[in-house]
Order: C-alpha cells, then sequence, then structure tokens
C-alpha cells in the first residue's frame, strides 16, 4: 500500500546527511560533476543523501542541473 | 584570480573585477543570462505553482537582478571549483527559489498553523479504499507526533505534512533558515519513525504492519 512506504520513506533518515548549509555550499560543484556524468554522488555521498531527502534543495539541484544543461557555452 | 580557471571564466573574472566599458559589458552579458536562466528556472516551476503570466516574468526578473548583486559583491570568494557561469546560475536559482517560498508565504493556500489530520493519509497517497489497514498507522502516527516531539518539532511537522505548506515559506514564517528547519523537521522524522518502529507499525529495515 502506498501510504506504508510513502511514510517510512519520508521517516527514514541517513545519518551521512549533511544538511541544507553544506549541501547549498557545494551545490555549483555536485551539479557540474552530475552534468559531466562524473560519480558526484561517490564523491558526495552526504550531499546526495541530503538531495533525497529535501525538498526545497532537491528543487534547487534540479533546477542548476537544468540550467548548465540548458545553458551549454 | 583563482588557478587552474577555464579560459571563459577566467575571461568574466577578469571583466568584473576590472573597470570602465569592459565592465560594463560583462555587466549587461552576466545580467542577460540571469535572466534568462531565471526565467528557466520560474517556467520550470511553474506547472506546480499558482504563479502565471506577468508575475512569473516579473518574479524572474528580480531574482536575476537580485543575483547579480549577490555575485558582483561575492566574486572575491568564486574559488574555481566549477565554471564562473556554474557558480552564478547557483545563485539566481536560490533567488528563483526564495521569491517564490515568498509568494506562497504573503498568499499561503491554507492557514500556516491550521491542523486538519484528515490530510496526512492523502499526503502519503494512501488508498481510501484501505482506509481500515492504515487507520491504526496514522492513528499511531498522530499519537507518536502529539507525545513524542518537542513544541516546535511539532510545529514544523503539522505546518510541512499537514498543511503542505513549502519548507521555504515557513523558514519566513518562524524567521529561520533553510538549513535550521531542516534540521528540526530531521530530528522529528527520527523520533517519529523510532516511535513506529518500536510500536510496530514499520519494520526496522523494511516495510511492516502490525
Amino acid at each position: 500500500m502506498n501510504g506504508w512506504s510513502a511514510l517510512d520513506r519520508f521517516l527514514r533518515t541517513d545519518p551521512r546527511d549533511v544538511g541544507c548549509d553544506q549541501a547549498m555550499e557545494m551545490l555549483h560543484v555536485y551539479a557540474e560533476l552530475v552534468a559531466a556524468g562524473e560519480s558526484a554522488q561517490q564523491r558526495y555521498p552526504g550531499i546526495a543523501a541530503h538531495l533525497q531527502a529535501c525538498g526545497p534543495c532537491g528543487e534547487d539541484f534540479e533546477g542548476l542541473l537544468a540550467a548548465i544543461r540548458g545553458g551549454a557555452h | 584570480m583563482p588557478a587552474g580557471l577555464d579560459a571563459e571564466s577566467a575571461g568574466w573574472i577578469q571583466a568584473l573585477a576590472g573597470d570602465g566599458p569592459r565592465r560594463e559589458a560583462a555587466l549587461a552579458r552576466l545580467h542577460a543570462m540571469l535572466v534568462r536562466i531565471a526565467q528557466g528556472e520560474a517556467a520550470r516551476r511553474g506547472p506546480r505553482l499558482r504563479i502565471t503570466g506577468p508575475e512569473l516574468d516579473d518574479l524572474a526578473y528580480q531574482a536575476a537582478a537580485d543575483a547579480l548583486v549577490a555575485i558582483t559583491g561575492k566574486i572575491g570568494q568564486f574559488r574555481g571549483e566549477s565554471r564562473f557561469t556554474t557558480w552564478a546560475y547557483k545563485f539566481v536559482i536560490f533567488e528563483v527559489s526564495a521569491k517564490i517560498g515568498r509568494h506562497f508565504w504573503r498568499h499561503p493556500a491554507v492557514p500556516l498553523d491550521a491542523e486538519d489530520w484528515d490530510r496526512l493519509p492523502g499526503w502519503f497517497g494512501a488508498d481510501p479504499a484501505h482506509q481500515a489497514e492504515w487507520g491504526d498507522l496514522f492513528a499511531a502516527l498522530r499519537r507518536a507526533v502529539d507525545c513524542e516531539l518537542t513544541p516546535r518539532q511539532r510545529e514544523v511537522f503539522v505546518a510541512i505534512v499537514l498543511n503542505d505548506v513549502p519548507l521555504d515559506t515557513l523558514v519566513l514564517h518562524l524567521g529561520s533558515s533553510r538549513n535550521a528547519i531542516y534540521q528540526v523537521l530531521f530530528a522529528a522524522r527520527r523520533k517519529l519513525r523510532a516511535a513506529l518502529v518500536a510500536n510496530g507499525h514499520l519494520g526496522e529495515n523494511n516495510v511492516g504492519r502490525s
């Protein structure tokens, strides 16, 4: 049932999660690695964990990634 | 200037750190780029927002203008860890995000301190046809919210989960920061999961049912 699994996912916390401040500080570096197809998640597991759990930071990441891809020089 | 910069980033830094017509031209080019990125981001988020047309475009222009001020003020902090444009895009994405949060603070869909527990199953996508199954789970969750959380944790949980208030809007309402509110919610999530695991509603590692 959806409710169970969605609630379980929402309540799970990852101890590697670095929080918003650290993730946002390095977001440009992380997003550029992702855009280049490099292993950003392995290099910055704490940022990856945060972006999966934090809606607003995840949204900013998606926006920055779209900007990098759409604004390619 | 940071060592090892790519040629384009070095060009931006030299032009923006200088003066005269070259700097003016670089500022105009940077502003045009920021407007384009802000408009793209506003359009990307637009379908999920109740902001459209000129209001959304105005938001994009304001975000670009504020980002330009932030970038020129902090250009000394650019360390060359990414291309200059990627670093600059980050500022305008954050400005769009902040302005959307501010918009919802001024025009809330529901009162920020309302408390409608009937919304809870819907927030987690529970199927109304299975109410008998998830009724106990959400009743246990409500008890845990009331008994386990501090007043601040409860306030944040209710606003974000029950009232669907965007986290950035709640930040403005409480005069806090995104990181501070996230940490409050993080601690609340951990406590609630521990309570639901302890009483058998959730499994330690897998989704479980009592």
